[in-house]
């Protein structure tokens, strides 16, 4: 029976105490004021690197191989073409004979994006997709929708067999409800008033398909353990749950005052939460807002604590934080706050797109090669090995990188090189079981930073070329999470 | 090993251009400069040079490629120019061009030339490094700067011998407040002042340890030297200086991606400095050299510099630095000239420029700087980063 067999979350590091945000824009519109704090993805992370982030927390111990399909769904792809989900793919070291799209245009194009996998899987014409999920919606300074988005990812693996939740089906509506808007040149969403989308459309579009989800399967409020919707309104968050005759205990708390509203990501990210509280045999029902609404129904296995136990999903990433303590730094990440870039961060070396079509498996998804003679790992991947008393020549087999963990030989903070979130921390990494090489090193400050510090590898965009639209992509080294 | 070059090749004449911010100049007038200087000190003709060498490296962006640059400045009628860069060691490296081609007897006399335009290139530093790393590297490789680079060397030399940094800091003020003291010295230095260990400590950081006066200038300057036969030296000047030794060595990859080096040393420069004491004949270098320009592009640099050519032990440099070894009136005064510290680092001129210094040395033209009776100079140039780099080490004597 097709269902969930592992998930991922990824939330950024930073986080920023929303009075930092009023307190800078307060000024402007007095009545945007929000409570808590919501999660800022650093200055080289974008829905895509997040995603890859949620991927791999999603793939721990499993095959990368034997996954046969990547979706990826966001409102804020750094591509409008030039497949995301492929990007994503090959970051995974994924085969390439699978399936990869893109689901966008709306927040709810991560449950329409599962439900897409969980047919393929249904069909028979693929055995496992991965749904990664990331959004970075950017609200205007001063608006609402400045403090309420929040930076996160999310990702599910599906399949057929081994879940750790049962796919039972879905209840989909659709409408045409522009409730937020954003054509091609927008930069920032555009969005009618509250009232209209909270009545007429949040409120009523949720209910709507919950409603069919239990008509269709003939389930009664109180057969579901969770239900995960999403939060756009805090007062009118909980009269969804009473209408639906939902007690406090089946409603998956919000993350709303902790990470923000995600877009796509939000109702994954909270269906991992809710998996992350569950226990076998309990039914999650999670629900979408977006020119509609889908309704998705699980039934959670006794398979659930094997992977509860081996991901980092919602709780682990929730824990580890950074404050941001500068809304300067927060708008200038996001290039709103245009700030002088030097001419080291002005000169931009062209991007080989020959170069990067060879090299693709080493620089997206950080794979060397491995001497057969000798056993060294070593990256970028070498046709004569480097070890000097070996030097066979093409012997060698495809080694990767981006899953082991190292630790710290050498580092710096470097404040003359050009970096949006200085200094440019940067040095040389030796990897558990061989292999060496140098990195930058993010999401650390530089008086954390040691030799023998144990680091693992996060996927980062490295630069942003503007005058080609070029979006590049590497790994860095950050500490260790657990 | 083969014979080598020593006492082969004699230089003759040598120039060297007032090094610093020479908004005045372009790379022509450094060219000319550098070159009627070296002309006129070996009292020969412009026709008497039979071929050259030009090094350049990022001064390409100001004057294009090849050694048009050298041979239209200079008007040089229709001889071999071959342009050169490898490097922080080009300039090091067009000489070994003209020497060895003296060596091979290809030619007689030949010309070196180093010349660099560095404050035409808009940045203060060098330029940005992505730019000459090639276009997989920079997909790969880290922000680096040069500073940073060099600054990991500082953070494992001071893991691996249990410094403080305060320690550390204060041993490489020593380094940096010593050329200073030189290069105050020195008209054609850049930077002429004399600058206090506590000065030092204050300054800015650049790259973590690094402060502002661990690093060297960014100048414009040209160097030159005019090599011939050595058994025509004489014929043209009655003090000429003999090569010894001119060698180098580059990272095949170990450093980088192989787990054995700790990142406290440059390996190349050991291997460089073996083969050039073996070319030369020397086997105790802390007791033959009587004295050396070495690549301080940073003080850290100058540090395991002095344990990888063999001059102070491993750990022990700073000793050494404390007990005033490589002062001016030390046992080996290193950087008498104020070094890459106060001359700035012009890529293509640097190496020509340290020979330069000991040139005139070792004739007793040095100046207020005059040391007594040196015997043996040698040059060192390091291009690129610790784990990743080239090494010129070059000895030459009466």
């Amino acid at each position: 029976m097709a269902g969930i067999i592992s998930y991922g979350g990824y939330i950024p590091r930073y986080r920023i105490d929303r009075k930092l945000i009023y307190k800078a824009m307060g000024w402007l519109n007095p009545a945007t004021f929000m409570p808590g704090e919501k999660a800022v993805a650093n200055f080289d992370e974008d829905s895509l690197s997040m995603a890859v982030e949620a991927g791999l927390d999603c793939l721990t111990g499993l095959e990368h191989s034997g996954v046969d399909g990547v979706y990826f769904a966001t409102t804020t792809a750094p591509y409008s073409e030039r497949l995301n989900a492929e990007v994503i793919a090959t970051a995974l070291d994924c085969r390439s004979d699978i399936r990869a799209a893109d689901f966008t245009d709306t927040p709810r194009a991560g449950t329409t994006a599962i439900m897409a996998a969980l047919d393929a899987v249904k069909a028979g014409s693929s055995n496992k997709v991965l749904v990664c999920a990331g959004d970075i919606r950017v609200g205007k300074p001063g608006s609402a929708q400045e403090e309420t988005f929040g930076d996160g990812a999310a990702a599910f693996l599906v399949g057929e067999d081994d879940g750790i939740a049962k796919f039972i089906g879905s209840s989909s509506v659709s409408y045409d409800f522009v409730d937020h808007w954003r054509s091609k040149d927008d930069r920032f969403d555009r969005q009618w008033e509250d009232r209209f989308i909270r009545d007429v459309g949040y409120t009523s579009f949720i209910i709507e398909s919950l409603a069919g989800l239990a008509k269709k399967f003939a389930i009664e409020p109180n057969q579901v353990a969770k239900v995960v919707y999403p939060c756009l309104y805090p007062a009118d968050f909980p009269k969804i749950a009473k209408i639906l005759g939902l007690g406090p205990g089946q409603i998956v708390e919000p993350l709303l005052n902790q990470v923000g509203y995600t877009g796509t990501a939000d109702p994954l990210m909270h269906l991992v939460k809710a998996l992350e509280e569950t226990k076998p045999g309990d039914k999650i029902a999670v629900v979408s807002f977006g020119a509609g609404s889908d309704a998705l129904l699980f039934e959670v296995t006794d398979k659930i604590d094997e992977i509860r136990n081996n991901r980092r999903g919602i709780g682990k990433n929730l824990a580890v934080k950074r404050e941001l303590t500068s809304y300067e730094k927060m708008v200038s990440f996001r290039d709103i706050l245009p700030t002088e870039k030097g001419i080291r961060g002005e000169m931009m070396a062209f991007t080989a797109l020959s170069e990067l079509w060879r090299s693709r498996r080493q620089i997206l998804a950080l794979v060397g090669s491995k001497c057969l003679a000798c056993g060294t790992p070593q990256f970028p991947a070498q046709r004569v090995c480097v070890k000097p008393e070996c030097g066979a020549v093409d012997r060698m087999e495809g080694y990767r990188f981006s899953d082991k963990k190292g630790r710290v030989i050498n580092y710096t903070g470097d404040n003359l090189a050009f970096s949006p979130n200085p200094p440019a921390i940067y040095g040389t990494v030796d990897f558990e079981g061989g292999g060496r090489f140098w990195f930058d090193f993010t999401d650390v400050d530089l008086d954390k930073v040691k030799v023998d510090m144990p680091v693992e590898m996060s996927f980062r965009r490295k630069y942003v070329d503007d005058k080609f639209g070029i979006h590049g992509y590497f790994w860095k080294a950050v500490p260790v999470l657990d | 090993m083969a014979e080598g070059i020593k006492d082969k090749v004699a230089i003759i004449g040598m120039g060297c251009t007032k090094f610093g911010e020479r908004w005045d100049a372009g790379s022509e007038d450094l060219i000319v400069e550098a070159f009627s200087e070296a002309l006129e000190d070996a009292g020969i003709e412009k026709k008497d040079i039979q071929a050259a060498w030009y090094g350049s490296c990022f001064d390409e962006v100001n004057v294009g490629k090849s050694g048009t640059p050298l041979s239209l400045s200079l008007k040089l009628p229709f001889i071999p120019v071959t342009r050169v860069e490898n490097f922080c060691a080009t300039g090091s490296e067009a000489l070994r061009g003209a020497a060895y081609a003296v060596a091979a007897g290809a030619a007689d006399i030949c010309l070196a030339l180093g010349a660099e335009k560095l404050k035409d290139t808009g940045y203060g530093g060098l330029p940005d490094m992505a730019q000459a790393m090639g276009s997989k590297n920079r997909l790969t490789f880290p922000t680096i700067t040069a500073p940073g680079a060099f600054a990991t060397m500082a953070t494992r030399y001071m893991n691996k011998y249990g410094l403080k940094p305060e320690e550390l800091k204060e041993t490489l003020a020593m380094i940096s407040s010593k050329s200073h003291s030189n290069g105050a010295k020195n008209p054609k230095a850049h930077l002429r002042r004399a600058v206090t260990v506590e000065q030092i400590l204050k300054a800015p950081i650049i790259a973590w340890p690094l402060g502002l006066f661990d690093c060297c200038g960014v100048s414009d300057g040209a160097a030159a030297a005019i090599v011939c036969r050595a058994d025509m030296a004489k014929n043209f000047r009655p003090d000429p200086i003999y090569i010894k030794s001119m060698q180098i060595a580059l990272s095949h990859g170990e450093e980088l991606m192989y787990t054995d080096w700790d990142g406290t040393y440059v390996k190349t420069a050991v291997h460089c400095a073996a083969r050039a004491y073996q070319e030369a004949g020397i086997k105790k270098p802390r007791e033959e050299i009587s004295m050396m320009e070495v690549h301080d592009c940073f003080s850290i640099t100058e540090l395991v510099t002095m344990e990888d050519l063999g001059i102070s032990e491993r750990g022990k440099a700073p000793n050494d630095v404390r007990d005033g070894f490589f002062n001016l009136d030390g046992k080996i005064p290193c950087q008498p000239d104020g070094g890459l510290k106060c001359f700035g680092h012009p890529i293509g001129a640097s190496g020509l420029r340290m020979m330069y210094e000991m040139y005139k040395q070792l004739q007793g033209k040095a100046g207020e700087r005059q040391l007594k009776a040196p015997k043996i100079g040698l040059t060192h140039n390091m291009g690129g980063f610790p784990a990743m780099n080239l090494i010129s080490v070059n000895l030459i004597g009466l």
